[in-house]
């Protein structure tokens, strides 16, 4: 039926989401170890502890916690591959509060802090050993809803671009026909010139709406596949820094690589320093782009939890306007800076991809 | 002075940093526009990238800051 072709992202993705189970009503164990549990203070709120919490990848996605200390959370699969035990494949919820499943925990303090160890016969870590871990994270979901949501844009238009044939756009197109073209003329064609912008521009086009789509969508906090700050993820910005990076160096012709070993107009005695900074300097471009795509989008998101920690902080509810007005206004400056950074993203790349076609200018 | 602190004034100097620059980047930007105002779109898209290149090396130094403390 042709409405079951059109509808199959959506199936794809309740598919997945069907295979994550959710557990609520979930009991935090009694009390802390000093006992005490006769006089129930409430804990001070620890605003950095909150944001960390928020802004970091977890394997959980935790919706809320109840007053009486039950939270509701997305517990999400832990997909483990070890050497000794090969595959795992089990949920978070068994592994939280520090519960010891099949050997693995999550580590609670030392350098492993956070990441999920094995555990020996004697419930010492394991250091030798530390488990693979590719398990699908709070990032990871956000990451695929934002494949999705932007497979099932760019298909129907597609789609509709072939039943109706070039013509004027009308529907989606028209709102995403101008900013594909302003990719391709402002970003591609300028920089990397209209004999070879062809090949890259599915790759810019990708990395583009790829940084958008997952910018805005870490705006939004609510309900689960948005709110995962997927950009925010160091892990994430510095596998789009390596695509380019890998671009950049298959594209590069000849004479770019003269330029880095034997930089033309440089006496010899100085060729080895030359050779050293151009090195670096071909690395420190990407590890730019990395960082600072993460470091805007975090200190984004950092900036309105803190902004809404104020309420907390000040424990009234008379600051609530001052804090939501000042969200709001930090959110429209969130909004600028999602398309800004796609957009210097790629023209960055665009601008790396020209430079490793340098011409011969003798 | 503990680390925390010292990586806080580190972040407060590259902010500074920052500051002084994307101002002046504003500054240059408003007296061309006031030169020729019919340029105005395209002086203000190289202001915007100018000031976003600025900020991710200032953003450099405060994720500096945020790992060593």
């Amino acid at each position: 039926m042709k409405t079951l072709k059109h509808s199959w992202p959506f199936l794809i993705f309740i598919f997945i989401c069907s295979v994550i189970p959710v557990y609520a009503q979930e009991e935090h164990p009694a009390t802390s170890e000093k006992g005490d549990s006769a006089e129930n203070k409430e804990t001070i709120f620890n605003a950095s502890e909150f944001i960390v919490e928020h802004v970091s990848d977890s394997h959980e996605w935790h919706i809320l916690t109840k007053k009486n200390g039950e939270s509701v959370a997305l517990y999400l699969p832990v997909i483990l591959f070890d050497r000794e035990k090969g595959l795992s494949l089990f949920s978070s919820k068994k592994l939280a509060h520090g519960h010891v499943h099949n050997g693995y925990m999550l580590a609670e303090e030392g350098d492993l802090k956070g990441k999920i160890v094995s555990v020996n016969d004697d419930g010492t870590v394991n250091e030798e050993n530390i488990p693979l871990d590719f398990s699908i994270t709070k990032a990871i979901v956000g990451m695929l809803a934002a494949v999705i949501i932007g497979l099932f844009i760019f298909i129907s238009m597609a789609r509709s671009y072939k039943r109706s044939g070039i013509g004027p756009p009308k529907g989606l197109q028209s709102f995403l026909e101008p900013v594909i073209l302003f990719v391709r003329d402002d970003i591609a064609i300028a920089n990397i010139g209209i004999h070879k912008y062809e090949k890259y521009m599915p790759y810019l086009l990708t990395v583009f709406f790829f940084i958008l789509i997952n910018n805005l969508m870490g705006l939004v906090p609510f309900p689960p596949p948005f709110g995962a700050s997927v950009t925010g993820n160091v892990n994430v910005t510095f596998v789009l820094a390596l695509c380019t990076f890998l671009i950049v160096q298959f594209s590069g012709n000849k004479n770019y690589w003269k330029h880095i070993f034997a930089t033309p107009g440089v006496p010899f005695w100085l060729l080895p320093i030359m050779i050293v900074v151009e090195l670096i300097g071909l690395v420190s471009k990407p590890f730019a782009l990395m960082i600072r795509l993460f470091a805007n989008i975090t200190a984004g998101h950092i900036i309105v939890l803190s902004l809404v920690c104020l309420i907390f902080i000040f424990e009234t509810v008379a600051v609530a306007p001052v804090s939501i007005a000042f969200v709001i206004f930090m959110d429209c400056l969130e909004l600028l800076v999602a398309f800004l950074q796609a957009y210097i993203f790629t023209l960055l790349s665009s601008l790396f991809i020209s430079m490793a076609m340098p011409e011969e200018h003798h | 002075m503990t680390g925390a602190t010292f990586a806080a004034i580190g972040a407060g100097l590259a902010v500074i940093g920052a500051g002084l620059g994307i101002g002046r980047i504003g500054g240059s930007a408003m007296d061309a526009i006031a030169r020729q105002p019919e340029a105005t779109n395209k002086i203000q898209l190289a202001m915007i990238i100018a000031a976003a290149l600025i900020e991710g090396a200032a953003l450099f130094a405060i994720v500096v800051a945020m790992i060593t403390k």
